[in-house]
């Protein structure tokens, strides 16, 4: 029986495979050897084509036949054995494999062999990867070893003690005497490190044990002032830095130490302005050290001097040429940029050139930083910077850098024309990023900056016109273009400089047709394009043209389209009725903005008066109560408007519930959209909707009114003649 | 640490260490989608990128890419110095390391890496020490091949 192929000369061979299929059929011929080996329980190779396997694995084959063989080679005598058997166990047995528990004896016994680099094996093992049943079996033995005398154990012990305490939590008790001496001076240094690990962990975990050794810092300070000041130790020494990771280790376990308490955080603050002022910082490795210990001032309770120490070192930290240091600093900066608002306000400026960045990280965290520091004094400057950053970065910003502009331009606005400005700026430069929330929230903006309606239409009309791609601005000035179309088409303007667009009606409706019937528009974007015709035809004379446009739609494909035309042409009040004393019922929808009686509502109207005409109730049946109550709109007098109240006094709500009307010929009837369909029971709220009413032969306003709603379950209807109008309302 | 890749410009893997319990099909899933995203990146970029909640720390030597996934509240900075110090070790035990020492010896790479971390920590900041370790281990079995017939090297 010829031996099997060396490991060396099986990597050879496979490397010089030229095709994938030819590597596939190499592996597949030395796994057949090696399984026919493993099947005849050869002892001498098995070391030999365990590890052939393992590089296969690495490889991405299948090689799971090999796990029995990694526990025999574990179980065996031999040192090389044992050491590619327990490399084997940690990649091909973690602690899903049923097999994984038969490793514990082997292990209990090599953890208390004569050779410590066995002993070392088995510790490495268990600590690496050991289930909760094998760390509950054998953290017995790893406590004795925890207080060896041998350091090359004892540091294996303690690190392997973190990995029990992680997957048995519970255990961690058993650690604590064992803990007793870790830090003391005759121990060699060399344990220090694994020690302050154990320590870590225990005190993360478990608040007694963090109140049980506060009592260390002292002995944790002394220990890192020396390794500051001592002489140069070759051994640990990098770039002429102390043993640069026991530092970060003590500086972390100090801040778990000294947070939230006082007497600790008092007792380390010397030491920690001393690292931050000595430490040298041109390596990544004196950097490494002055991160952390900022991120120990930021947590502690330390005093003012030196969290503006650290803050400054943040600072530096941003103008250092290695893009990493910028890095931590801008994610360490935004951490604390909430409780030392003032003193990270100081480096706004160079937080803003990181802007500019290539890299992505640092851009973003640019970007959320530079959010976080704007105020009401910094507003129109930072928001040039963050425009300029929204026009030039990626588009998987865009969407966020968009939406944070909104929310700083609503919190800090200096003024209603600049707030509009940098709305339309953002939707002409990332329009097609914005969120599909923004449309509805901007629409309020526009609809409460009453002073600038004009403006704004005229400016997105002028937008329109240059570009209809960007949807979520097509959809804000349609939706524009049909409330304030009368404003659009007079030209006058609240601003000294008015715009200058020349929009004739035609044109305007022009405009809107074009959005239609536009392959870039989406459906959405049709439904507030025709939505804003059909507003148009109380606010245009071009009323046939309108009518003619929206018929079309009336047989439109697209649902949402042909249910909003035919609404508009009502035919099913005209059953209603079934008479000729109707008139087409325009509902208007404000899509997902619901109105509610009151503010928002005067500001849609424009100025109104209220003019003391009483209110009145319009329907009361079988617990729903309508009231109506007036208001007159003072520019156009003829227009009456109504807002409906509608209660609901049984026990049960109605759901579904909506609300018709129509008037006589010689009226024309507007309905806004309700505020929500639910008439709560027990009174406990309304539904409010507005009517508009114009009235320009002022005869006597009657209505019949349509309720759907449905009650307990059950569909009701229910028709009605509304005809108490006070002579106030029509005269 | 929750796990430590070394990889090559091609994307093959070279080590990897994993210091969490994770199944065999997920290892596989995150290794290929994470050599993808550092192979992707610019000479120009920062060594840390968030990858799915993981903060990742990674450096390139000539050929290798060493790559290490770590908790939210580690130290990326000295996490590179870690990298870095396990470049040391290799290039100190083999003799200026390259990738090819790496790939025909992936079995004392893993040996060395095991003596310097244990569950992603350190085990010994002296350099000196870990190679001195690792140095009397291969004695070890080089003495016992010597003296036991049976035994064979790999």
């Amino acid at each position: 029986m010829p031996a099997p192929i060396r490991l060396r000369e099986l990597i050879r061979t496979i490397r010089t495979a030229r095709t994938q299929a030819e590597e596939r059929e190499m592996i597949q011929k030395e796994c057949a050897a090696i399984r026919s080996s493993f099947r005849e329980e050869d002892n001498t190779y098995r070391c030999r084509n365990v590890a052939k396997l393992l590089y296969m694995h690495m490889l991405g084959y299948p090689a799971h036949f090999g796990q029995l063989e990694c526990l025999k080679l574990i179980a065996s005598q031999k040192f090389t054995d044992k050491r590619i058997g327990y490399l084997g166990a940690m990649l091909l047995l973690d602690e899903r494999q049923d097999v994984h528990l038969l490793m514990t004896n082997c292990i209990k016994n090599d953890l208390n062999h004569s050779t410590q680099y066995v002993q070392g094996l088995s510790l490495c093992t268990l600590g690496c990867m050991g289930s909760s049943e094998m760390c509950r079996d054998l953290a017995g033995e790893v406590e004795k070893l925890l207080k060896t005398s041998n350091s090359y154990l004892r540091k294996k012990a303690a690190l392997c003690a973190v990995h029990v305490i992680r997957k048995v939590p519970e255990l961690m008790e058993m650690f604590l005497p064992a803990t007793k001496n870790l830090l003391s001076e005759k121990n060699h240094g060399e344990i220090l490190h694994t020690s302050v690990v154990l320590l870590t962990e225990m005190c993360e975990r478990s608040p007694d044990m963090l109140s049980h050794f506060r009592k260390l810092v002292p002995q944790l300070v002394r220990i890192l002032k020396n390794l500051i000041m001592s002489g140069y130790s070759p051994e640990h020494d990098v770039s002429g830095i102390s043993d640069p990771f026991l530092q970060v280790r003590i500086l972390r376990l100090l801040r778990i130490l000294g947070k939230g308490d006082d007497d600790s955080s008092e007792a380390m603050n010397d030491i920690l302005a001393q690292v931050a002022t000595n430490t040298e910082t041109s390596k990544n490795v004196g950097n490494a050290i002055l991160y952390e210990t900022v991120l120990t001032i930021m947590d502690i309770k330390s005093e003012s001097g030196l969290r503006v120490l650290a803050i400054n070192i943040l600072g530096r930290f941003l103008l250092n040429n290695d893009k990493n240091i910028r890095y931590v600093a801008l994610t360490s900066l935004l951490k604390t940029v909430q409780t030392d608002h003032n003193a990270v306000q100081r480096h706004r400026s160079t937080i803003v050139d990181c802007l500019k960045d290539l890299d992505v990280s640092i851009k973003r965290r640019a970007m959320e930083l530079s959010f976080a520091l704007v105020n009401g004094n910094n507003i129109r400057g930072m928001m040039k910077e963050l425009l300029y950053f929204l026009d030039s970065c990626d588009p998987d910003f865009k969407a966020d850098c968009a939406s944070g502009i909104f929310l700083a331009a609503e919190k800090y606005a200096p003024s209603k024309r600049w707030h509009i400005d940098t709305v339309m700026r953002v939707l002409t430069t990332a329009g097609s990023y914005v969120r599909d929330d923004s449309v509805p929230n901007l629409i309020q903006l526009i609809t409460n900056s009453v002073e600038m309606h004009a403006y704004t239409v005229q400016r997105l009309y002028k937008a329109l016109l240059d570009d209809i791609s960007q949807q979520p601005l097509v959809q804000v000035a349609s939706w524009c273009i049909g409330e304030y179309g009368d404003l659009l088409v007079s030209g006058q303007c609240e601003e000294e400089e008015p715009i200058q667009v020349d929009a004739l009606e035609d044109e305007v409706l022009d405009v809107l047709e074009g959005l239609l019937v536009s392959n870039l528009s989406t459906p959405v974007t049709r439904a507030y394009s025709l939505t804003a015709i059909m507003k148009l035809s109380t606010r245009f004379s071009s009323v046939n043209r309108i009518k003619k446009v929206v018929s079309i739609y009336g047989s439109s494909i697209d649902v949402e389209l042909q249910q909003r035309a035919v609404e508009y042409n009502a035919n099913d009040l005209l059953d209603l009725l079934g008479g000729n004393d109707v008139v087409p019922v325009i509902q208007t929808t404000v899509p997902t903005k619901p109105a509610s009686a009151g503010g928002e509502l005067l500001d849609l109207l424009g100025d109104l008066s209220l003019t003391g005409i009483p209110p009145m109730t319009a329907y009361n049946k079988n617990g729903l109560k309508i009231e109506f109550t007036f208001e007159r709109s003072n520019p156009s007098p003829n227009i009456a408007v109504i807002t409906i109240h509608a209660t609901n006094s049984t026990e049960a709500d109605m759901t579904e519930f909506v609300f018709q009307a129509a008037v006589p010929k010689t009226f024309q009837l507007q309905l806004l959209s309700p505020s929500s369909n639910v008439v709560p029971a027990l009174n406990q709220g309304s539904v409010t909707q507005v009517i508009r009413v114009l009235n320009p032969q002022k005869q006597q306003l009657r209505m019949r009114i349509k309720l759907t709603y449905t009650h307990k379950g059950s569909p009701v209807q229910d028709l009605a003649e509304v005809n108490n109008f006070p002579p106030q309302s029509w005269q | 640490m929750r796990f430590m890749l070394l990889f090559s410009r091609q994307g093959k893997l070279r080590l990897q260490k994993w210091y969490t319990a994770t199944a065999e099909r997920d290892k596989k899933k995150m290794v290929r989608e994470l050599m993808q995203v550092v192979l992707a990146r610019k000479p120009k970029m920062c060594s840390f990128l968030e990858w799915r909640d993981l903060k990742i720390v990674y450096k390139r030597y000539a050929s290798l890419y060493f790559c290490c996934a770590v908790e939210e509240q580690d130290n990326e900075l000295i996490t590179l110095e870690v990298i870095h110090r396990f470049v040391e070790l290799l290039d100190k035990y083999f003799g200026s390391v390259c990738e090819l020492d790496i790939i025909f010896n992936f079995e004392k790479a893993y040996f060395i890496l095991d003596e310097f971390l244990m569950g992603g920590e350190i085990q010994d900041t002296s350099k000196k020490s870990v190679l001195k370790a690792i140095e009397q281990a291969d004695l070890l079995q080089e003495v016992l091949i010597y003296c036991y017939i049976d035994q064979v090297d790999l």
